[in-house]
């Protein structure tokens, strides 16, 4: 899996940029589909059919990650930005973003006199190497994601954009090993989840399922001094039961929680106190839907060196696996 | 279910208002003692004689009354204006239910919603002198004639138990209540055992002081309910005392240095009995030992307590084991209770 | 029917947002016999129908009163000299002032009796003395052995606050959760009443899921039932200590009528008018913006609905003593049931030419 994971996480696709990682996803997904098709948003939609008897499951892995947009070029060549969906100012000094064609950009800060303190966004610029807004080869508008090596330090995995490339290489391997189903299952590489779960949403609309099920990575609270959490990184799957954006369906966690006993598959409960997935406008689409999520613990995330454990993401492909190849009662 | 326990705690008896709890351990007791008597304050003081053995009097205190509110004025929108009786942490009492007055009349402390505070105002603790009682009343003279200012509130909780614990409001002190009660309903002692169901321990210990002078005892022990913060934090560092770990021995508080020797003669006794017991975590505090250890000419005075969680709350909690080693322990202190204990022999 | 009694076992029934089955049941019960239907939607909001005696195809008004309450969720357990306690976080917006020393049950593998504790402010660090307790040091305390605790109590468990309905003076109560209980015994009563009067449209009654924290089950029933028109009903403020602005209502004086951009005008002039008609109290309530009920949610499903809302004024909102009055409630009922016995087939017809009046 680790390749794959490589090969996503590399990939550039910031919310509303999501084409390179489509066009990488696409290929993967091909052969065990059923029917593929991209909606208006940019949603890749694959479905895999069912024998019939099942339900309509939706399942949520959101393409896009956090990056930046350019908004004015000085005269001396230095880009200005803004941020894509949630940019910590902490995370930017001395790190590098890439835009899509490949141009790289270091970042940096207007000085500051109390070197302990972060500057405000609207502080930091990007420099592309241009001597003046002549030969800047990025132009206003144009959108840049973090960059940063794939890195294996043991079990744990390190990258940009494990959020959520993560959760995409779940679904993909999913769908690879679930033989039969007696669900229609549509697993959609959503668009704009970091600016407001916005592509969960029109394809939940056109979708209508009966479950939804999202895949994302949570938050642990195993680091030091971090905000007491009870999931940790390495201690198995997570499935969660609410978030700040929703509470999952009771029927569902209950299901959820049996499927990961049965199989023996180790699993965490989560109540994250920040932040929320696809999972929220799934919920609330239409007349409603049954929605929970599986999620993988990550450290540092919205940073450019996000970390999960190999283990857990194994994990909750098993877990998908044995929820989508086996009936759902609610 | 500790059937004892259950009716001291749903019994009411705010300080200085003690004549419900008054009543009812007059009923408890009254079969098992050989006299009783009330005096000025309000004190029961009741009298188990001994088999003659010992010429010892001894005093074994318990106070009944419990913190509560008094009501002081009756707004012109029909709520009532209070105090506390005895200490509250300000924290407490916001969106909590009591009864008020003889009639028990139902009232709750409200608060305005959350929905319409301001940050700031979230942020602060609401303080009790801004607080309100609201019975119901429509304005001041729907209010009149159901409460009046003097009137006692009281928490409204009732008595369950979840394995080993039970919960309930004013274990402090029914438990060291339920205890005394107990050992009243047990054999003679070898010496007359005086024992004074206290009020107004809860507003500055002042029933004990007289009931200590009266009786004069050579020796006195206090069963008391002392507050445990086993609760956990972020610091490692000792409880002052935990539920589940046994009587809680006081030797030092902030007011009184118990009697070294009895305090001796207690662990004694525990150790040899088996009993477990812990020694409550020096300094803060204080029990009617602090009045009763200095009437007189001085009476050689020490505490065991029952911990109890979340003190001075309508909701506390105790270890039913705790209690019942409590009275386990108290009784063999009792009976094996010598006068050598206590004497002082100039060499 | 009693009021007190209905709404006693409503209010004392545990159904935080995200847990609704038990107090679905419940209302379930207590709507049967005036339903010709009732169902659980996907999201756990509850719908019954009951139908018109008009002819078929009869239009539909929808009646959304939430049925969730705020609470608590165990985000971790603790081990501490042998006991476990429970650290949590809220669900909805509970008033974190007030939490201190209230009683709780948890929801674990077994309904489990509990006290939300803390330490005393003096043993907090400095910068927290002088606040409100917060979530890192608020526990809630089972009594229970941590090897006990481990075995019965699961991270996302929930928890509810536990409170029995008080009865205060004269037709006054108070206890938890009467936001939004107190709607519920009101659509109860409606019913009630309607089973002895002439209807032409079709009621549906539901019993919405997740209000507190989304309003989920407003937008979701509305989408599926797709009805012609809808009120909700909800708490409003209540006038009493440190609230006394023009829109909060006395305690007693009427439900509340609401007005703003959540609402249809017309549904407003037709419930003002039902009230008129039976000599009933009322009040006019504003909002300038957001609602902060259902009506926000129902308002804008599928093509839109012509929406109203109806208020029931409550002291003490979010609170474990929230207090209203039992007259308050009944005549909620009352004011449903005359608005919907003069439905007719040109009402819609009527609402919409209303949009058009030069007036």
């Amino acid at each position: 899996m680790n390749e794959l994971i490589k090969k996503l996480t590399e990939a550039y696709g910031p919310a509303g940029f999501e084409d390179q990682v489509r066009d990488l996803i696409q290929p993967e997904v091909a052969p065990y589909a059923d029917e593929i098709k991209v909606d208006a948003l940019g949603n890749l939609i694959v479905h895999k059919k069912g024998d019939g008897s099942g339900l309509k499951v939706m399942i949520a892995a959101h393409m896009d990650e956090i990056g930046v947009m350019v908004t004015h070029i000085t005269k001396e060549g230095y880009v200005r930005f803004t941020n894509i969906g949630g940019v910590y100012p902490r995370t930017l000094h001395g790190n590098r973003v890439r835009f899509a064609d490949g141009t790289i950009g270091i970042i940096s800060t207007e000085p500051l006199a109390d070197r302990n303190k972060v500057n405000s966004l609207d502080k930091h610029f990007i420099d592309v190497g241009a001597t003046s807004s002549e030969d800047c080869p990025v132009k206003v508008g144009d959108a840049a994601g973090f960059w940063r090596e794939f890195a294996v330090l043991g079990s744990r995995l390190v990258a940009k954009s494990m959020d959520d490339r993560i959760g995409c290489v779940v679904a993909i391997e999913a769908l690879k090993r679930l033989k039969e189903t007696p669900h229609d299952v549509y697993f959609v590489f959503s668009v704009q989840e970091e600016v407001g779960t916005r592509g969960a949403q029109t394809a939940a609309n056109a979708l209508n399922p009966d479950v939804g099920i999202a895949l994302d990575v949570t938050l642990t609270g195993d680091t030091p001094e971090a905000r007491p959490m009870a999931v940790s990184l390495g201690k198995g799957t997570a499935i969660k039961v609410k978030d700040t954006g929703m509470i999952a369906h009771a029927g569902l966690v209950k299901l959820m929680r049996q499927r990961a006993e049965e199989a023996g598959i180790p699993y965490q409960m989560e109540v994250l106190e920040g932040g929320t997935t696809d999972a929220r406008p799934m919920q609330i689409a239409n007349a409603g839907c049954a929605a929970g999520c599986i999620s993988i613990p990550c450290r540092y995330v919205h940073s450019q060196s996000e970390m999960v454990d190999g283990n857990d993401v194994e994990n909750s492909v098993r877990l998908l696996v044995e929820i989508l190849s086996k009936p759902i009662a609610l | 279910m500790n059937e004892l326990l259950k009716q001291l705690t749903e019994a009411d008896g705010v300080s200085s208002n003690e004549k419900e709890i008054r009543l009812l351990i007059r009923d408890l007791i009254a079969d098992h003692v050989d006299e009783w008597r009330v005096d000025s304050m309000g004190n029961l003081i009741a009298l188990k004689k001994g088999t003659g053995a010992s010429d010892l009097r001894v005093l074994v205190d318990a106070h009944m009354d419990e913190v509560g509110l008094m009501i002081t004025e009756i707004a012109s929108d029909g709520t009532l204006k209070f105090e506390p009786v005895g200490g509250f942490n300000d924290r407490t009492l916001l969106g909590k239910v009591v009864r008020v007055g003889a009639d028990k009349i139902s009232g709750v402390i409200g608060a305005k919603p959350v929905h319409l505070l301001s940050a700031s105002e979230r942020r602060r603790v609401v303080k009790i002198d801004s607080m309100r009682i609201d019975i119901g009343a429509k304005d001041k003279s729907a209010a009149n004639g159901k409460v009046k200012p003097g009137d006692f509130a009281a928490f409204v909780t009732t008595y369950q138990e979840m394995g080993n614990t039970a919960l309930g409001k004013a274990f402090d002190n029914r438990a060291g209540c339920a205890a005394l009660i107990e050992l009243l309903r047990g054999e003679p002692y070898p010496f007359d055992l005086y024992a004074a169901f206290t009020v107004q321990e809860e507003v500055g210990l002042r029933g004990a002081q007289v009931a200590a002078y009266s009786v004069q005892p050579d020796v006195a022990l206090v069963l008391e309910c002392t507050p445990a913060y086993d609760l956990p934090t972020k610091e490692d560092v000792s409880p002052n005392v935990a539920l589940g770990q046994g009587p809680s021995i006081y030797v030092m508080d902030a007011v009184t240095i118990q009697d070294p020797r009895l305090v001796a003669h207690i662990t004694r006794t525990a150790a040899e009995r088996g009993i477990p017991y812990q020694i409550r975590r020096p300094g803060g505090g204080g029990t009617n030992t602090a009045v009763i250890q200095r009437t007189h000419t001085g009476i050689p005075a020490a505490t065991i307590a029952v911990p109890g969680r979340h003190a001075h709350t309508p909701v506390m909690m105790i270890n039913l084991e705790d209690y019942a080693n409590v009275v386990k322990l108290t009784d063999a202190v009792l009976r094996t209770l010598s006068p050598d204990i206590v004497r002082r022999n100039l060499n | 029917m009693d009021t007190f009694e209905i709404l006693k076992k409503l209010t004392e029934t545990p159904g935080p947002s995200g847990n609704e089955g038990g107090i679905a049941h419940v209302i379930a019960e207590l709507w049967q016999p005036y339903v010709d239907s009732v169902t659980v939607d996907r999201v756990g909001s509850l719908i019954a129908v009951r139908n018109g005696q008009g002819k078929a195809p009869r239009q539909r008004l929808l009646l959304a009163a939430h049925m969730d309450e705020i609470g608590l969720m165990v985000r971790q357990i603790v081990s501490h000299n042998g006991y476990g306690f429970l650290r949590v976080t809220n669900v909805g917006g509970v008033d974190i002032r007030q939490i201190y020393a209230q009683q709780v049950v948890v929801h674990g593998r077994q309904e489990l009796p509990g006290v939300l504790g803390c330490l005393p402010p003096s043993m907090l660090p400095e910068e927290k003395q002088n606040k409100p307790y917060d979530y890192e040091d608020l526990v809630v305390d089972v009594g229970l052995p941590a090897e006990e605790v481990e075995k019965l109590v699961s991270v996302g468990d929930f928890v509810s606050f536990r409170q029995p309905l008080h009865q205060l003076l004269g037709k006054r109560v108070a206890g938890k959760s009467l936001d939004n209980r107190a709607s519920v015994t009101a659509v109860t009563l409606c019913l009630h009443y309607l089973a002895q009067r002439t209807h032409t449209w079709d009621i549906i009654a539901v019993a919405t899921a997740q209000e507190e924290t989304r309003l989920l089950g407003a937008y979701t029933s509305a989408f599926s039932q797709r009805p012609d028109a809808a009120v909700a009903i909800d708490v409003t403020f209540g006038k009493g200590p440190g609230v006394n602005d023009a829109n909060a209502f006395e305690l007693g004086g009427g439900p509340t009528i609401d007005w703003g951009p959540n609402v249809h005008p017309g549904m407003y002039r037709a419930l003002k008018e039902a009230a008129d008609a039976i000599e009933l109290p009322v009040h006019t309530a504003t909002h300038s913006r957001y609602s902060g009920t259902d009506a926000f949610g129902l308002q804008i499903a599928r093509e839109g609905i012509p929406t109203g809302l109806v208020g029931i004024p409550l002291r003490y909102m979010h609170t474990m003593v929230e207090t209203a009055d039992l007259t308050d409630i009944e005549r909620t009922g009352r004011l449903l049931a005359e608005f919907i016995t003069r439905l007719d087939d040109k009402f819609l017809e009527s609402l919409a030419a209303g949009m058009m009046e030069e007036k």
